[in-house]
């Protein structure tokens, strides 16, 4: 009985997980420009992949395969932001304009 | 000090991956948490004595589930824009600009993990800091004065952290 609950409530966060991915990449294709396209690229994707791997370690339990899954998720945690600090840092010292529409830009004044 | 913290976390990190004890996994692990240990314990912690401190500790354990809990509103709220933005492209609900705040905190860790944060929360990310001043970008850009943008954007964090790792 236990273990049928730990299945039913990881495949709901699992599938949880995939909507968010799903709707990580659609932002990644709808939003204007590189750092709009970003946000949606570090959080939904973040948090989705959160959610599986954690759908992972509730369907496992504690075993190799679930504190593996486990584990993956601080490294998430910690990476992605990096990796979206890096690139939005290079794509800005770059040159790359922001959207027409955006209202203020702090960054480019105290840069020039 | 330094090196022996690393060594045991390295150790720990290992044991839980391969999540087996045999033996010899047991020796390899130890002869790489070794290794691992001299050769990068001076970078990867620069004051072990915080480590030690009880009331740091407490205030990580209530700054995980706000952070958890400030996640999962992020990501309700990027979500929604996104399915808005997929039905009125030419209306987007966006209104993003790049804002700069200050922070109190003066540790690099705590800055680090306080730049984290934003960026893994509602419509915010850090594009740069130097020395105190961050860099946002939000998706939504709540005031464009330095306090007022400070406030909105970090505070809720940086009270805690700042007890976490000043």
């Amino acid at each position: 009985m236990n273990g049928n609950w730990n299945e039913l409530i990881g495949t709901g966060f699992i599938i949880m997980g995939v909507a968010f991915d799903l709707l990580g990449c659609l932002g990644l294709i709808r939003f204007p420009d590189v750092y709009n396209r970003l946000q949606a690229g570090t959080k939904c994707v973040t948090f989705g992949t959160c959610g599986i791997l954690f759908g992972v370690f509730l369907m496992r339990g504690f075993d190799g395969l679930g504190i593996k899954a486990l584990l993956g998720i601080p490294f998430v945690l910690l990476t992605s932001p990096v990796g979206a600090h890096a690139l939005a840092r290079g794509a800005h010292l770059f040159g790359v304009k922001l959207w027409e529409k955006s209202t203020v830009d702090h960054y480019q004044e105290d840069r020039s | 000090m330094k090196r022996i913290i690393t060594i045991i976390f390295a150790f720990a990190v290992w044991m839980m991956l391969t999540w087996n004890t045999h033996p010899e996994n047991l020796i390899i692990g130890g002869i790489v948490a070794l290794i691992i240990g001299l050769l990068f314990g001076n970078n990867f912690i620069h004051h072990p004595m915080k480590l030690l401190s009880p009331r740091r500790w407490i205030f990580m354990l209530i700054y995980i589930p706000l952070f958890l809990w400030e996640m999962a509103k992020a990501n309700f709220d990027v979500a929604y824009r996104v399915i808005v933005s997929i039905f009125r492209p030419k209306n987007m609900p966006i209104n993003p600009g790049i804002v700069r705040i200050k922070t109190a905190i003066q540790s690099e860790m705590g800055r680090t993990f306080l730049a984290n944060s934003i960026t893994l929360t509602p419509g915010t990310f850090t594009i740069d800091i130097k020395d105190d001043i961050l860099y946002i970008h939000c998706i939504n850009v709540p005031a464009t004065d330095l306090e007022t943008a400070s406030r909105q954007i970090a505070r809720r964090f940086e009270n805690v952290l700042i007890k976490i790792f000043d």
